[in-house]
């Protein structure tokens, strides 16, 4: 683990802005930073920007302008090899899962591990424990099309979380589950944030945020981002 | 490498029906070409073993009454200034007997031949390592006796080998647009792959795959369906190449000799499944790379 020391930041972005093809700047001049340990919530209305935020943090997208800086790194200055380095200190819960419906739970969960080159020993000691952990214990072989919503989006959670990435990007990470797995889940990621991890929760539901008040919230509107407190 | 475990699904690809049965048929193409190469060059340098170092004189005959001693006459002449010639080593009429020995397979062995007036050959055997003016030669010869010539064979030789030359690059060449056919059909079925594994191939690219990583699912697939065609298109090849073996061996008593894939022949052939396979993989590598360069 490279866990920055606090009051550095994991990933600065500097006045950014995103289109989608010729389509107006869905994001523009977007200016924030995360401090390293940090836990933010990120709101806003649906079509606001969350997802595409995110997309450009996990560098799923390159802004249209501005910098983005990640783990110090001047994204626009890294060599494309040493992209894979960055990508795999950051764990994505994708808003549609992004699941790979070929492979079982216990395989989609390890390919983070597999694509580091994780024995596979390893492999088979922490998978199962983690997706024990989040409830799936039965269903370690099962394929996401037989999973319900909730259970598939435990394992996109498990999967984002098993490589104990420093920054954690999790995109609406509750919507398919009842408040008890809500609860559970975002005190997973509390746990992990003690152990250091940074992390930011996309969601618009609201009453999650107000019962998780102490972290900051950052709300992205009209292509802007402000912090709210 | 064949077991190495893959995350994309590609074992119910399209690629997987038609990439084999075409790689057999260019390796099956490939096999007929190389061993064609292989046995002309194998015919000519016998060929050309056997006539360098000697020499034919063809002494025309005279028709009618008492022609026949004529005949002979001019043969000894020509058979005397024959050996005069210095790196001369041997100098040897064949007597109407043994002409009529060899043109046997082609006229049969009736009483019309043995009548017919039939030009008299001289076999000169000569000192490979002598410089000899053959024209000169020719020249002395064509005055002391009439109706006698010179054969060097050079270049009937020299048309033969240009012949199996030519042959031998259309093979290369033939070989070589085989690997492209190949390689390009690698491309686009590596293509096809991908774009329809697109979403796999994101999340991994997303979760920090090198493209190395990914490529390499590719290239071993392509590896394996590669060697599977090549050792189909080697196993169709190698009763047609028994086959036209079989037949040239019976065409052998004649002019032919004999027609036999060298070692050298055998250990081409059978690489080819091997190479193919290597082409396959090295092509669905270098698309897969290309392919991703693209990815942010
Ligand atoms: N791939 C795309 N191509 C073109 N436009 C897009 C694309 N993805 C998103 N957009 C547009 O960008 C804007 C922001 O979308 P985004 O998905 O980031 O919103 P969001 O805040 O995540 O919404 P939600 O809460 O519904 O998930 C929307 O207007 C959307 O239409
Ligand atoms: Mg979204």
């Amino acid at each position: 683990m490279r866990h920055q020391s606090p009051g550095e930041n994991v990933i600065r972005l500097e006045a950014v802005g995103l289109r989608y093809g010729l389509g107006p700047e869905v994001l523009q001049d977007i200016n924030f930073s995360l401090p390293a340990g940090s836990f933010h919530f990120l709101t806003g209305a649906s079509g606001a920007g969350k997802s595409s935020l995110l997309r450009l943090m996990f560098l799923g997208l390159r802004p249209s302008r501005g910098r983005v800086i990640l783990f110090d790194r001047d994204i626009a200055q890294t060599r494309r090899y040493e992209l894979p380095a960055l990508r795999r200190r950051i764990g994505v819960v994708f808003q549609d899962f992004r699941l790979l419906d070929h492979l079982s739970a216990l395989d989609n969960v390890a390919l983070p591990l597999r694509v580091r080159g994780v024995k596979e020993s390893e492999v088979q000691r922490h998978v199962p424990e983690l997706l024990a952990w989040v409830g799936l214990a039965e269903q370690l072989h099962a394929r996401p099309p037989t999973l319900s919503g909730g259970q598939k989006q435990r394992v996109a959670i498990a999967r984002a979380v098993i490589g104990r990435p420093d920054l954690l990007l999790a995109d609406e990470p509750t919507g398919n589950v009842d408040d008890h797995i809500a609860m559970r889940l975002l005190h997973l990621f509390e746990e992990l944030n003690k152990l250091g991890t940074t992390i930011l929760v996309a969601t618009h539901n609201e009453q999650l945020v107000a019962r998780f008040a102490h972290h900051p919230r950052l709300h992205i509107e009209h292509g802007l981002v402000q912090r709210l407190s | 490498m064949l077991a190495r475990r893959s995350d994309l699904p590609l074992k119910g690809d399209a690629a997987g029906r038609f990439l084999p049965w075409l790689v057999a048929m260019m390796v099956f193409l490939a096999a007929m070409a190389v061993a064609g190469a292989f046995v002309i060059n194998g015919v000519v340098s016998r060929w050309d073993h056997d006539v360098s170092g000697t020499l034919t004189v063809q002494v025309l005959p005279i028709g009618g009454e008492g022609g026949e001693a004529l005949t002979d006459e001019r043969v000894r002449a020509a058979v005397e200034v024959m050996r005069q010639v210095p790196g001369v080593l041997a100098v040897r009429a064949l007597d109407k007997k043994q002409l009529l020995a060899l043109l046997e397979p082609w006229l049969g062995s009736t009483d019309v031949v043995r009548d017919l007036p039939l030009p008299r050959l001289i076999d000169v055997t000569v000192d490979p390592g002598a410089r000899i003016d053959l024209d000169a030669v020719a020249d002395r010869l064509s005055h002391a006796v009439p109706g006698a010539s010179l054969d060097d064979h050079r270049v009937w030789l020299s048309r033969l080998i240009n012949l199996s030359r030519t042959i031998q690059w259309l093979a290369i060449l033939i070989v070589g647009l085989i690997a492209v056919v190949t390689s390009t059909t690698v491309v686009y079925a590596t293509r096809t792959g991908m774009a329809v594994h697109r979403e796999v191939i994101e999340v991994l690219h997303l979760i920090g795959a090198h493209d190395d990583y990914i490529a390499r699912q590719f290239a071993d697939r392509a590896f394996s369906l590669g060697l599977a065609g090549g050792l189909i298109g080697l196993a169709l090849s190698v009763p047609v190449l028994s086959v036209v073996g079989w037949a040239a061996h019976r065409l052998e008593g004649g002019f032919l000799p004999s027609l036999s894939l060298p070692l050298l022949g055998f250990i081409g052939i059978g690489l080819l499944p091997a190479a193919a396979a290597l082409v396959a993989m090295l092509t669905a590598r270098a698309t897969v790379h290309g392919t991703l360069a693209r990815l942010p």
